[in-house]
């Protein structure tokens, strides 16, 4: 690519952005110019690295964690435990809330603090009971005519032996399937990690926002390096290579907002990094409100049918 | 005296009719017992051991030529193919790897779709094929995939889906992940349409399109020792140091926890895939 062809790119994501209803809104006119003068900073980078600067950032060990969000976000806040059927999944928290006056369901994956907390959640890594969970509050979400929010943060479904013994495909299809059938506003954003098929569990929503510095990707670079490049330590080509990065996922179509965050990251100011979430969410539900269900349901069906690109 | 194995001179020279490396066995060896067959003799046994009851992999075309009527097979989407959106390049660039792949396989892509009859009942088929590129899916397989739900819907027939898939193709990045919901939400305009679909697990149906379309069929059969998993032992085993057990991951372990309805060998495929097709039918054919 010339570049003059990467200048006319990177214009038109930036058109693209600016007619996001996010950063519409006068609050947050500033993060506009501030996403500019990222674009900016992109185009002179060799984008290869930030794109690996973001890897490190979604992945940072302060990052801020759905229950963080919860805190600060929701009033009211109460959490919902088990399957009804095996277990809790401590990877995959679930509750009820209020978000600006309105009574919401959220779903989120939570990575742990601290080394207790982490094997705890397993590295925010569900099972299919995490998933079973899921279902279940989107089932009550439903029944009531609740928005469904869903946090994704997550390197991945579990790995293991029980985990497929459960159904750990089938649990992530169902899941898939259940959002896919509701007829309430859903929102989804990806707040660090959104690691393949256990993210996009949880993700089938009407509006998938992602912060400035989440990933979002098919695979770990890790996981992708080893298979392609057959070495996991070639990981920073693999990222460069699939693009994981937000303005990569905007302008392919995969996500249809990017939420700002402070200046340094999401991990340096959670106070701030909530703010803005939260004015992120409460802006989209505005958005999806006035539509009747059966019309949001076959709108979300129809944008994520219509995802891919082929000759 | 013989001298030790490394100083010898190496004479074996390359030529079409050299053995297989070690480790790599001539594709027409049963990998469980070592019976060996003549093409015809395998094709002639639907690619099944005749000793010991192994399940070859399947080509698209003989699968669908076996299913369908004869000369009931019209195809469709053919003409659909894998583009190239983030100009991939890992060891090898991916549009070299699709070109060879279509040269290998003579097929557009991992996926055949189309109309048939089987047993005379009229039905839309989708059925994968390994042997490009691992039978991953990317934007082209989703489109094609998603295209047989319409297309079944359109004629009120059954959606019959073979299954045959590594996950989803990295090379086409988040777009690959992307196909995940996007054949779930054909599958359930499909289900809303009350058109019965009918998955066919063959070795292996793993991650993407195991967490995706091939969950969700009414009615689920695998092939005996498919691997039907979300993540392969290779990974479980590397990741977790978890002992696996013997049948980890295999059609078998699946029936057991109660994953799939069936487990029918090849030879009573098709009659059984007829009863369904009859019994969904309302029984009048």
């Amino acid at each position: 690519m010339t570049e003059r062809d990467q200048e006319v790119n990177l214009r038109r994501r930036l058109s693209g952005l600016s007619r996001l209803p996010l950063l519409r809104g006068a609050r947050l006119n500033g993060e506009a110019e501030r996403l500019e003068r990222q674009l900016e900073r992109l185009k002179a980078d060799t984008s290869d690295e930030a794109i690996w600067h973001s890897v490190e950032l979604a992945r940072h060990q302060d990052r801020p964690y759905t229950l963080d969000y919860v805190g600060r976000i929701l009033d009211d806040w109460v959490e919902l435990h088990g399957d009804r059927g095996r277990a809790d999944d401590g990877a995959l928290v679930t509750g009820i809330g209020s978000l600006d006056g309105r009574t919401v369901v959220l779903a989120g994956h939570q990575k742990g603090r601290d080394v207790k907390e982490r094997l705890d959640r397993q590295f925010g890594m569900a099972y299919p009971e995490g998933y079973h969970k899921a279902m279940r509050v989107m089932e009550l979400a439903e029944r009531f005519g609740f928005p469904f929010i869903s946090l994704v943060d997550t390197p991945g479904a579990y790995p293991g032996v029980a985990a497929e013994q459960h159904g750990q495909g089938g649990a992530i299809a169902r899941s898939q399937a259940e959002m896919s059938r509701l007829t309430v506003p859903t929102v989804a954003c990806i707040i660090g990690e959104g690691g393949s098929g256990g993210a996009v569990a949880i993700a089938v929503a009407d509006r998938v926002l992602m912060q400035e510095n989440a990933i979002y990707s098919v695979i770990t670079p890790e996981g992708c390096a080893a298979i392609l490049w057959r070495d996991a330590g070639e990981a920073k080509k693999a990222a460069a290579a699939f693009k994981p990065d937000a303005l990569h996922c905007l302008d392919l179509g995969v996500i249809d907002g990017i939420v700002a965050e402070p200046e340094q990251g999401a991990q340096a100011d959670h106070a701030e990094a909530a703010r803005l979430l939260k004015a992120a969410l409460v802006d989209a539900l505005d958005y999806l409100e006035g539509i009747p269900g059966e019309e949001l349901r076959r709108r979300r069906r129809a944008k994520f049918r219509g995802m891919g690109v082929y000759a | 005296m013989t001298p030790p194995p490394e100083t010898r001179i190496d004479v074996q020279v390359e030529h079409k009719d050299a053995p297989a490396p070690a480790g790599k066995k001539h594709p027409n060896t049963c990998p469980k017992c070592g019976s060996h067959y003549r093409d015809d003799e395998l094709a002639a046994a639907l690619w099944v051991c005749g000793q010991c009851g192994h399940h070859f992999p399947m080509r698209a075309r003989d699968r669908i030529s076996w299913y369908a009527d004869a000369g009931s097979f019209t195809e469709e989407a053919a003409d659909v193919r894998s583009d190239d959106p983030l100009a991939f390049f890992d060891l090898r660039p991916y549009a070299e790897r699709l070109s060879e792949a279509e040269l290998n396989t003579g097929l557009g892509e991992a996926i055949v779709i189309g109309q048939a009859s089987l047993d005379a009942h009229p039905v839309e088929l989708a059925v994968m094929d390994f042997s490009f590129m691992g039978g991953s899916m990317g934007s082209a397989v989703g489109e094609k995939f998603s295209r047989a739900c319409d297309s079944a819907i359109e004629q009120g027939v059954p959606l019959l889906a073979v299954t045959s898939s590594g996950g989803a193709r990295m090379q086409e990045g988040i777009l690959s992940l992307m196909q995940l919901p996007k054949t779930v939400c054909a599958v359930e305009d499909l289900h809303d349409a009350r058109i019965p679909m009918i998955v066919v697990m063959a070795h292996p149906t793993t991650a993407g399109v195991l967490a995706s379309f091939a969950s969700l069929g009414d009615v689920t059969i695998a092939e005996p020792g498919a691997l039907i998993a979300f993540t392969g032992p290779r990974v479980v085993q590397q990741t977790t140091r978890e002992k696996l057990p013997d049948d980890f991951g295999l059609a078998e372990q699946n029936f057991r926890f109660g994953h799939v309805d069936e487990i029918v060998p090849r030879p009573g495929q098709r009659e059984h895939l007829s009863r369904l097709l009859r019994l969904f039918d309302g029984g009048q054919r």
